[in-house]
């Protein structure tokens, strides 16, 4: 997809991932809901496609799962340089999109974190700081979940798609049941979906 | 009692979290404690566990925040941001690197399936760490039911009805972390 980004645009993705980065309680991908209806659904700066295989690549390569934000952003820069085709001012500005991103997850969390550690080190039996961990954990596995449930409503034909939503599931059951190291499950994806079988 | 070694520099940070970075493939957790607690010993396992609740209270990756607290203990923020960036930079390259590769071949049916094969895979990954923390709800102060009601709540408003994050987490949140409140406040007293 090809699309025109102008400076405002730039500048709006960069306040839009600065003002997700205080609400990434529970890791990054807790506002992978949030960035899929901005990107996706409102600006449509990325498609589906690249949003779910953003995910995919980022679950796949070693690292903090953060990356994906970096993959989304470097997506919607070839996307306005008008593809990898493009060559190198394609890449420019798809790397100028990984660094507004990832600088804009970042800078508020990690400040944030810099400075309050200390103090809620010294402050853990503090009522506040349990309340807020005990508030917080329903909301943050609730959100867990939702992406899942985001990722696979991307196929909404169910009979064509059936066998996408069964290796969903089944991941999911396997993940949760055994200690199947992720590569394999991954790796059993990409083969799956080469031969063509999902 | 405390930890028996300390990160000797900034490089030694820097590399380590390289290191266990590189080794991350979707569960960081347990390559975070094997390296760091039973491997370098900067960390016993109690202040592991302590640290790792703190990172996980906080915004932002968890285990970015690990290597922000850890960095920073030894040497301040120069020491944070070495271990920021040792933890960053190499998977950064490796994943733009990969992602470049997909792309000359994306728009071949058997990459194209790929992508949709591991796409599958990683939803359910995702939906089943959110589920395999559901058990920790059993210990939640606010006892499972009300756990659950606030988790159905928040999958419908982010899952169904795809409201912004920001509103569901600032109206949720606050109501959730006052009433666990009351409700360890209740459940202290004699």
């Amino acid at each position: 997809m090809s699309i025109t980004l102008t400076l405002a645009d730039w500048g709006s993705l960069f306040l839009h991932f600065i003002s997700l980065s205080l609400l990434a309680v529970g890791g990054a991908i807790t506002t992978a809901p949030d960035i899929h209806r901005y990107l996706v659904d409102d600006m449509h700066w990325l498609s589906d496609t690249q949003f779910t295989s953003s995910i995919a690549l980022a679950q796949g390569a070693p690292g903090p799962n953060v990356m994906f934000i970096a993959l989304m952003g470097w997506n919607v820069g070839l996307n306005a340089g008008g593809g990898l085709a493009a060559g190198w001012p394609a890449v420019s500005l798809a790397l100028w999109g990984v660094l507004i991103t990832m600088v804009g997850i970042m800078i508020p969390s990690a400040t944030l974190t810099f400075v309050a550690t200390q103090w809620a080190h010294r402050n853990r039996e503090m009522l506040a700081v349990k309340a807020f961990k005990s508030g917080m954990a329903p909301i943050v596995i609730a959100l867990l979940i939702a992406t899942g449930w985001l990722l696979t409503g991307n196929h909404e034909n169910p009979v064509r798609d059936w066998p996408l939503w069964a290796l969903t599931a089944a991941t999911t059951v396997l993940v949760w049941k055994t200690k199947t190291h992720l590569l394999w499950l991954l790796a059993a994806g990409a083969l799956l979906g080469g031969f063509g079988l999902v | 009692m405390s930890a028996t070694h300390a990160p000797r520099s900034k490089t030694d940070l820097f590399m380590s979290f390289t290191w266990l970075a590189l080794q991350g493939f979707g569960g960081v957790l347990t390559v975070v404690q094997r390296e760091l607690v039973e491997k370098k010993k900067w960390l016993t396992q109690d202040e592991f566990l302590e640290d790792w609740a703190v990172a996980q209270i906080l915004p932002g990756p968890n285990v970015v925040n690990l290597a922000l607290m850890i960095g920073g203990r030894a040497f301040g923020l120069p020491g944070a941001l070495a271990a920021l960036s040792g933890l960053l930079l190499a998977p950064l390259v490796l994943v733009l690197l990969l992602a470049a590769a997909v792309a000359g071949v994306a728009d071949t049916p058997v990459a194209q399936g790929m992508l949709r094969g591991m796409g599958a895979v990683s939803a359910g990954l995702i939906a089943a760490v959110g589920i395999k923390l559901l058990s920790a709800l059993k210990n939640n102060p606010m006892g499972i039911l009300t756990c659950i009601g606030i988790g159905a709540l928040t999958f419908l408003a982010i899952g169904l009805l795809r409201l912004p994050l920001a509103w569901v987490l600032l109206s949720l949140g606050p109501l959730a972390s006052v009433w666990a409140a009351h409700c360890i406040k209740q459940r202290g007293a004699p």
